[in-house]
C-alpha cells in the first residue's frame, strides 16, 4: 500500500517540505571540471570520500564504488530547493573548515581513521540538532548528506544486489518466512 | 522537459490516426452523421470504463471522450519495469517539478507515493488546469487515458445498509433513493469482472463479496489480529484487505507479481484498471470509438424535448469545436470535472446548469477522514520476515455506532494499514557511520505497525464547489472554487479514530505508539463525493435513483459525483457497481422507447 506506507513508515530522505524556486537555468557557463550549476569534479571526489566513510567497502563494495559521489552533486542539484542547497554547500565548507582545524589539512589528504572520527563527531552534533529542532528550522547539512548518501547507495546496482537481497518479480508473497541473524534485508 | 514534449506528441499523432480512421469508416455519412452515436460516454476512468464497457457489449454505437493523451495498457508504462538504480533521481522528484506541481507534490504527497520521479508526468499540468481553493483543498487528478483507474488504491468494499439507511435515520440531508438489495446483484455483477481478493467475514456492516482467494496477513499482523479479536471478544476484526489485485488469473489478466509498484501502471494486468479490464472488453465488441484530447464544454440540451441531444467538445490540441450527438449521455468526468459541465451546461433554461434545479448541483462535497492515525513496535519476531512485495494491507472494518449512536458523532470509520520490517532508511541510535553501521542496515531492522482511519465526512450544503468565471484554464474555460470544511461531528471522530487505535495497539502488545493528525483538508483522502447526489426528490437532488438528471432523463452521472453520504468504505467499487445497473436501466428504457 504506497498510500500507507507513506505514512506509517518514517521518511528520512529529503526531509522537509519543498517550495520551489527556478535556479541555475541562466546563465552557466561551461567551466572546465563543472558536473552541474553547483558542483565541479573536485567536489565529486570530495563527496566520494566523505559518503566511502559513511558506508564503507567491508565485504561487499561501498559508497564509493556505486559512485556515490556523483550522485550526491546531482540530487543537491536537481532536487534541493535554494534553501537546502545553501544549508549544503556552507556544509561542506564548514565540514572542510573543521577538519583543517582539527587535523591541518583537507579531508583528502586525511587517513581512515581521521576521515572516522571528524564525520562520527558530525553525526552525533546532526542527531543532537534533529532531536531539538522545531518546525520551520532546516536540516543539518551532516543529516542531508548521511540521507542523500543512503539513498544513493542502497538504490545502485551494488547496495540492491550486493549489500541486499533485490528480486525485481517475486511473484508471490508469504507473509511469514524465517530469518536469522546475517540475512540481507530486501532492496524493494 | 525534452521528454514531456516527446511523449505529448506521440500521443498526439495516435489521436490524429484515431481520427483519421473515424472519417475513413464513414465516408457517405454526413457530418452530423458521423458525429452521431447511440451514446457517449464522457470520461475514460473507473466508472467510464465500465459504461463504455456495459452499453457496448449491449450493443449500443458508443463514444468515448477523454479530455487528455492517449496512456496505452503496457506500451505506455515507461517505467513500470526499471529496476531502482535506473531512474536517475532514484524516484524523487526535482524541485523543479514540485513547484511546478504544488498540489501533488503538498502533504501526504511528498512522502514518496505521488510527487516521485515516476509519476510526475502522470499528473495533471498545474499550469494548464488551475483551479481555486477558499478553503484548502487537494484535488489530485489525472488527465489521461484510464483517469485515475490506473493511480487507485484498489480497495474494494460493498456498502451495507447501515450506510444506505443512515441520513433517513439521522435526519442528515437526504434518504437515499436505494438500499443494498438494489446493488447487491451488481456488486456481484461488477467484482467478478474486476477480480476482487479478500476474505469472508460475515460481517453485517461490511458484507462478503464475490471474492478471488484473499492474501495473506503477514506473521505480525496475524498475531495482533488474533488479540484484538480475543480482547474485543470477535466485536473487532483486522482483516486482509479487499483489493483489486488479482490473486488468480483472470480472463486474459495475469495475477498480482507482488512487485507493488502499481501506480507505474502493472504490465501484468495484475490489477483493475480502465486499460487492463474494461476497455479491452468494450473494445472487442466493435462498438468502441475512444477520442482523446476531447475536453466536453457543455451537454447540448434540447428544452423542448427535455433532453440532452449530445456534447460539445473543445480539441484540447486544435481548439477546434465539434460537436457530437447520441440518445443517451454517461457523464463519469469524476465528482468535481462532471459537476462542472453541468454546471456549464442548459444555463439559457437555467442559469447555474443543468440540474440545478434543486439548488444541490455542486453542494454536499464529501471525503473520507484520512492522515490520522498511529503507529508503534511489535516485539517477539525477530526471527521472521516475509517474501514479496504485497500491495494490499490490512482492514479493520468499523465497529462504532453499529447499533446506535453510543459516541460523541454520527456515522463510522475503519482502518488501513500494515506491518513490515524496518529497511536501510532507519536510524541506529546507537552507532554513527561507518562499517558496522552499514552492516547493520542491510540487515532488516525491528517490526513496526501503523495504520491510518478512513472516516465517513457528512454532506453538508454548504460544503461546495461553483464555477468561477475569473480565474480560467489554458482553453480560457472556467475553473472551479472550492469550498469545504470539517465540522464538529468530524473532528470528534478524529479523535476517536486515534483514541480506539491506541487502545487496539496497547491491547495487543504494540509498543513505543506514536499517533497523528495531520491537519487534513478536504480532497486529501482523494474520495471526493457528492457534487450532484441522487435522492427521491427532484426539489432535493439532481439525480433520481438510477442516476439519471431529473431535469434530462438521458443523461446518467455515475462517477462519485451521485454520492449522498459517504460511508467510510472506499467508493470506487460502488461507482462500478452503480454504473452497471445505470446502463442496464437506460438500455432497457432506450429498447422500450421510454428515453
Amino acid at each position: 500500500m504506497n498510500r500507507r506506507d507513506a505514512l506509517t513508515r518514517v521518511a528520512v530522505i529529503l526531509g522537509g517540505s519543498v517550495i520551489g524556486a527556478d535556479f541555475f537555468l541562466a546563465g552557466c557557463k561551461a567551466t572546465p571540471g563543472r558536473v552541474n550549476g553547483l558542483f565541479n569534479r573536485e567536489d565529486i571526489l570530495l563527496f566520494d570520500a566523505i559518503a566511502e566513510t559513511i558506508l564503507p567497502a567491508t565485504d561487499t563494495p561501498g559508497a564509493k564504488a556505486a559512485q556515490v559521489g556523483s550522485f550526491l552533486a546531482l540530487m543537491v542539484n536537481d532536487c534541493y530547493t535554494l534553501e537546502q542547497q545553501e544549508i549544503f554547500t556552507k556544509g561542506i565548507a564548514a565540514l572542510s573548515d573543521a577538519c583543517e582545524k582539527i587535523n591541518g589539512k583537507p579531508f583528502l589528504d586525511c587517513d581512515d581513521s581521521q576521515r572516522f572520527a571528524l564525520l562520527s563527531s558530525l553525526d552525533k552534533e546532526q542527531k543532537d540538532y534533529t532531536a531539538h529542532k522545531t518546525d520551520g528550522m532546516g536540516s543539518h547539512y551532516f543529516r542531508m548528506i548521511k540521507e542523500l548518501t543512503l539513498l544513493g547507495y542502497f538504490t545502485s546496482k551494488i547496495g540492491c544486489t550486493e549489500a541486499l537481497r533485490y528480486i525485481a518479480v517475486p511473484g508471490r508473497y508469504d507473509g511469514d518466512i524465517p530469518y536469522k541473524k546475517g540475512d540481507k534485508a530486501w532492496a524493494t | 522537459m525534452k521528454e514531456i514534449d516527446l511523449r505529448s506528441r506521440r500521443a498526439f499523432l495516435v489521436c490524429a490516426r484515431i481520427a483519421f480512421v473515424e472519417l475513413q469508416t464513414m465516408p457517405k455519412e454526413s457530418p452530423k452523421q458521423q458525429h452521431t452515436y447511440d451514446a457517449i460516454v464522457i470520461g475514460s476512468g473507473i466508472s467510464g470504463g465500465w459504461a463504455a464497457k456495459e452499453l457496448t457489449e449491449k450493443g449500443l454505437k458508443v463514444l468515448m471522450l477523454e479530455r487528455g493523451r492517449p496512456h496505452e495498457h503496457i506500451k505506455d508504462y515507461v517505467t513500470a519495469t526499471k529496476d531502482p538504480w535506473e531512474f536517475e533521481h532514484r524516484g524523487k522528484a526535482t524541485a523543479r517539478q514540485k513547484s511546478d506541481n504544488p498540489v501533488i507534490s503538498r502533504d501526504w504527497a511528498q512522502y514518496g507515493t505521488a510527487a516521485v520521479e515516476p509519476l510526475m508526468n502522470t499528473w495533471v499540468n498545474e499550469k494548464d488546469c488551475p483551479y481555486v481553493e477558499t478553503r484548502p483543498f487537494t484535488w489530485w487528478r489525472s488527465y489521461q487515458m484510464g483517469g485515475r483507474s490506473t493511480l487507485w488504491g484498489r480497495q474494494s468494499y460493498r456498502w451495507s445498509d447501515l450506510d444506505f439507511d443512515a441520513n433517513a435515520k439521522d435526519g442528515i440531508a437526504t434518504d437515499w433513493p436505494i438500499r443494498y438489495h438494489d446493488l447487491e446483484p451488481w456488486y456481484t455483477y461488477v467484482e467478478k469482472f474486476a477480480g476482487i481478493s479478500g476474505s469472508l467475514e460475515k460481517l453485517t456492516q461490511l458484507p462478503d463479496g464475490y471474492f478471488l482467494p484473499p492474501m495473506d496477513l503477514n506473521c505480525v499482523e496475524k498475531e495482533v489480529a488474533s488479540r484484538i479479536r480475543s480482547f474485543y471478544k470477535n466485536e473487532r476484526r483486522m482483516i486482509i484487505g479487499r483489493v483489486a489485485n488479482l490473486t488468480v488469473p483472470l480472463q486474459a489478466r495475469t495475477q498480482c507479481q507482488y512487485r507493488n509498484r502499481c501506480w507505474e501502471g502493472c504490465p501484468f494486468g495484475g490489477y483493475f484498471s480502465t486499460q487492463s479490464s474494461t476497455l479491452p472488453a468494450a473494445m472487442a465488441t466493435g462498438n468502441l470509438t475512444v477520442r482523446p484530447f476531447s475536453i466536453v464544454t457543455r451537454i447540448m440540451y434540447d428544452k423542448d424535448l427535455k433532453k440532452a441531444t449530445g456534447v460539445e467538445v473543445l480539441d484540447a490540441t486544435t481548439q477546434q469545436t465539434i460537436e457530437y450527438y447520441a440518445k443517451i449521455v454517461f457523464l463519469n468526468a469524476s465528482t468535481l470535472n462532471s459537476a462542472w459541465i453541468l454546471m456549464n451546461s442548459a444555463t439559457d433554461v437555467w442559469p447555474d446548469g443543468l440540474g440545478s434545479s434543486s439548488g444541490e448541483l455542486g453542494h454536499n462535497i464529501m471525503d473520507h477522514h484520512y492522515m490520522v492515525g498511529a503507529s508503534g513496535t511489535v516485539e517477539g519476531f525477530d526471527d521472521r520476515y516475509y517474501f514479496g512485495r504485497r500491495a494490499n494491507g490490512f482492514y479493520i472494518p468499523r465497529f462504532v455506532n453499529l447499533s446506535g449512536n453510543e459516541k460523541k458523532f454520527l456515522r463510522g470509520y475503519g482502518y488501513q494499514g500494515s506491518a513490515a520490517r524496518e529497511g536501510w532508511s532507519r536510524e541506529v541510535p546507537e552507532m554513527t557511520i561507518g562499517a558496522s553501521f552499514k552492516e547493520a542496515l542491510t540487515e532488516p531492522g525491528q517490526w513496526t505497525i501503523g495504520a491510518t482511519g478512513f472516516g465517513e465526512i457528512l454532506p453538508y450544503h454548504d460544503n461546495k464547489i461553483t464555477l468561477n468565471k475569473t480565474v480560467k484554464d489554458r482553453w480560457g474555460l472556467p475553473v472551479l472554487s472550492m469550498d469545504a470544511g470539517l465540522k464538529d461531528n468530524e473532528l470528534e471522530m478524529r479523535k476517536d479514530i486515534v483514541k480506539e487505535l491506541v487502545a487496539m495497539f496497547e491491547a495487543s502488545g504494540v509498543k513505543n505508539i506514536s499517533t497523528y493528525d495531520k491537519a487534513y483538508t478536504i480532497g486529501q483522502g482523494i474520495h471526493e463525493m457528492g457534487s450532484a447526489r441522487m435522492g427521491k426528490d427532484p426539489r432535493t437532488s439532481v439525480l433520481n435513483a438510477h442516476n439519471q438528471v431529473w431535469d434530462a432523463l438521458n443523461v446518467f452521472v455515475t462517477d462519485g459525483s451521485c454520492m449522498a453520504s459517504s460511508a467510510c468504505q472506499n467508493p470506487s467499487l460502488t461507482y462500478m457497481a452503480l454504473t452497471a445497473r445505470a446502463a442496464e436501466y437506460a438500455v432497457k428504457a432506450l429498447k422500450k422507447g421510454t428515453l
